[in-house]
């Protein structure tokens, strides 16, 4: 990654300076703790390791939203991969992230203990490849990712159209960003002064993508890159707002991202993908967050070739990932943090993936 | 790293009241990371052999001391690597290596090497030969040489192409005395040049993942280098540990706990290569917990740190070389990092298999 240019020691010192007068303020606004919500794996990663929370001071309150992908996944899906991973002639082709979450009977890593067929690959093209070479077998990819993920899966999609494979097909899991940021404001569960806005998601779907939550909920939203000091820039603009009583979308991320997006990799995923509803673990379902295969592309819907149905699975009863999913906890506020969830016990998808909050936590604040 | 010490831990993070996760039945890939599951794995299963037997051995190879006095170090090594061969090595040299810097760990210089090859039918034997003339090679590098060895040939699909297991045994200086026990407050943390480079090196090999950026493997015999190094620290240097499976990371929280130590390390301090640094961010990969197999951390005494720093600095394996923390106190078994902000991180032992994420 690219630091933010002229980054250099004292202008993070005048950052962290700059985030503590304004947060003072800000509190001083909202008349209380200013709560402000990251919703990206990647920044909730970037901001336990480099201890941002300790510089801020207790008048903000940096919560972690439904911005891991593999978190969100609710457990129904979980245990179709499961299921897909352990039939014969199949071989389940997914992220790495997905490997150690665990569904209601165990991981895809004890799955492939047991022989089922689990390729881990970096990039979906990999799973093309996978398929040429496995004839006889049905190579399904798991897609979970949002706008960062879902353009890629596209073109595979399209690839393995163009080539004529047959025995490849897609379980899509793919959600959307905005629509939860407007089902938590619209929940009203956790009272929230500004979004730091993901970066990777936001290159694909632009900054006036927030437009409209920042119009209709009066919530401020910024654009953030991955630097300590890009989140501590966006940190800086968000508490300007909130001290300012405004609420528009900034965008502290401009080297990558532009205001439209990327209108190529828009154009690539709704070409193949429809916008549907999806139930994200621990807000439920949400209406047009989802992302299906269009009807001409239903020939590689896995749920269809496979006659799959989504099973409802609960949760461990001990496991609080909805509420660290929705801002209502923190990871240490969870009675199981650190003692019966770790990263290699996990009860929960947040304490295991790499983009989970409570990874994040564990591995950099708390371990 | 004590057996009972980990079983400790194990009930201290379960708190009474919340049922503890359950153990997988099946051994699982990230059994093989090197991390906490690895620990666990040996804790439960390998347990009931008993301590006699060596496997709470928590230094690089074990120490056994002859009726005239001198002390020899003994370790054994298996390497399952895929694919055998990769920019900067291949399986035969990282055996050597291998089992040549578990040695070197302990400041043995290597007596001899046993050699074991279990080979899957179906291997071409001009890729075989390969590997055995890189073996060779290194063991003269390393100046040893391979005294007994076994070959078994096992049907296809029973092995990856090749297995090789080496054993090494080696001659400890009369008076050195290393261990991850010896720790004191004020030891300088110093390593021998940027991390994570193998690691890439293999990931960028595996054809599935396009990775440019040059990586080449580290593999190299460091028991010139330690000499080096004991020579100009002499008893001021108090473990050395080579950074394998789960880099600077897993060595650090190892002598930590043996210690009873609290390490702390200056993030921007420790020497990693933009291009290693840039393709660890994009694959979310720590360089702290990524392996290497031409690296070592030096515990030293502050009075003798900047002699054992000039004397890695001029040996080809350590021209990088660099200070990269301290030990801060004996009260506290932990381990962190000072980030570029100020404040302070974890460096974790990591978990198990190194996976990459979604975005």
């Amino acid at each position: 990654m690219t630091p933010l240019p002229g980054a250099s020691p004292e202008m993070l010192e005048q950052l962290v300076a700059d985030c503590r007068r304004l947060a003072d303020r800000a509190a001083e606004r909202v008349g209380g703790r200013v709560h402000l919500m990251e919703v990206c794996g990647t920044h909730s990663h970037a901001i336990a390791r480099a201890g941002i929370r300790d510089l801020l001071g207790d008048a903000v309150r940096l919560v972690s939203g439904p911005g891991c992908p593999v978190c969100v996944t609710d457990a129904g899906q979980i245990d179709l991969c499961l299921d897909l991973a352990e039939r014969p002639h199949t071989i389940l082709a997914t992220f790495g992230d997905m490997v150690r979450v665990p569904g209601s009977r165990g991981s895809l890593a004890e799955v492939r203990a047991r022989g089922g067929r689990v390729k881990v690959v970096y990039s979906p093209l990999e799973a093309l490849a996978a398929a040429q070479q496995a004839p006889d077998s049905e190579v399904v990819m798991v897609g979970v990712g949002f706008e960062t993920t879902a353009p890629t899966i596209a073109c595979l999609v399209r690839e393995a159209d163009r080539l004529g494979l047959r025995n490849l097909s897609l379980l899509s899991a793919h959600k959307t960003v905005p629509p939860a940021l407007r089902a938590l404001l619209a929940a009203e569960e956790v009272s929230l002064h500004g979004f730091l806005c993901p970066g990777h998601v936001s290159v694909v779907i632009g900054s006036n993508a927030y437009r409209s939550i920042a119009n209709d909920y009066r919530t401020p939203c910024v654009v953030a890159g991955f630097e300590p000091a890009d989140i501590l820039l966006a940190i800086r603009m968000l508490l300007q707002q909130v001290a300012e009583g405004e609420a528009k979308v900034e965008n502290a991320y401009r080297r990558a991202v532009a205001p439209e997006g990327n209108r190529h990799a828009v154009e690539a995923m709704y070409s193949v993908f429809a916008v549907g509803e999806a139930s994200w673990r621990g807000i439920g379902v949400i209406p047009k967050s989802g992302l299906r295969l269009r009807d001409e592309w239903s020939a590689f819907d896995a749920m269809a070739r496979f006659a799959l149905t989504a099973p409802e699975v609960q949760d461990h009863p001990a496991c609080h990932c909805g509420e660290v999913l929705r801002g209502a906890r923190l990871p240490a506020e969870c009675p199981a943090f650190g003692r019966a969830c770790t990263p290699a016990r996990p009860l929960g998808p947040c304490m295991v993936s790499s983009e989970g909050a409570c990874a994040a936590e564990h591995r950099y604040r708390a371990a | 790293m004590t057996m009972t010490r980990v079983k400790d831990e194990a009930i201290r993070r379960t708190s009474p009241g919340v049922e503890r996760a359950s153990l997988p039945e099946a051994v699982l890939l990230g059994h093989g990371g090197g991390g906490r599951l690895m620990q666990e794995l040996i804790a439960d299963c390998l347990g009931v052999l008993g301590p006699a037997n060596g496997l709470d051995q928590p230094n690089d190879a074990a120490c056994l001391e002859l009726p005239s006095g001198e002390r020899l170090a003994f370790t054994t090594d298996s390497f399952v690597v895929s694919p055998l061969s990769f920019p900067g090595g291949d399986v035969g040299r990282l055996a050597v290596c291998g089992t040549v810097n578990d040695l070197a760990a302990m400041g043995a210089q290597p007596l001899g090497l046993s050699l074991g090859l279990v080979i899957e039918e179906g291997l071409q034997r001009e890729a075989l030969a390969q590997i055995i003339a890189s073996i060779r090679n290194a063991c003269e590098e390393a100046g040893t040489r391979i005294l007994t060895g076994d070959t078994k040939v096992v049907e296809r699909g029973a092995a990856d192409g090749l297995f090789i297991n080496t054993s090494g045994v080696g001659l400890i200086a009369p008076g050195v005395l290393l261990g991850g026990e010896r720790a004191r407050a004020g030891d300088r943390v110093i390593v021998n040049g940027p991390l994570a480079d193998h690691a890439l090196a293999i990931l960028a090999a595996r054809e599935e993942l396009p990775l440019q950026g040059d990586f080449h493997s580290d593999c190299a015999p460091l028991n010139d280098l330690t000499a080096a190094v004991l020579e100009a620290g002499g008893n001021g240097v108090r473990a050395l540990r080579d950074l394998t499976r789960g880099g600077l990371a897993a060595a650090l929280n190892e002598i930590a706990r043996q210690s009873h130590a609290h390490v702390q390390i200056v993030e921007g301090a420790v020497p990693v290569r933009p291009a290693a640094k840039a393709a660890c961010d994009l694959l979310g990969h720590d360089p702290l917990s990524m392996a290497n197999e031409g690296k070592l951390v030096a515990l030293v005494a502050p009075d003798r740190a900047d002699d054992v720093l000039a004397a890695m600095q001029a040996h080809a394996l350590g021209r990088e070389a660099a200070i990269v923390g301290e030990v801060k106190s004996l009260d506290e078994c932990r381990v962190t990092a000072r980030t570029a902000l100020g404040p302070t991180r974890i460096v974790d032992l990591p978990s198990g298999e190194l996976l990459p994420r979604i975005c």
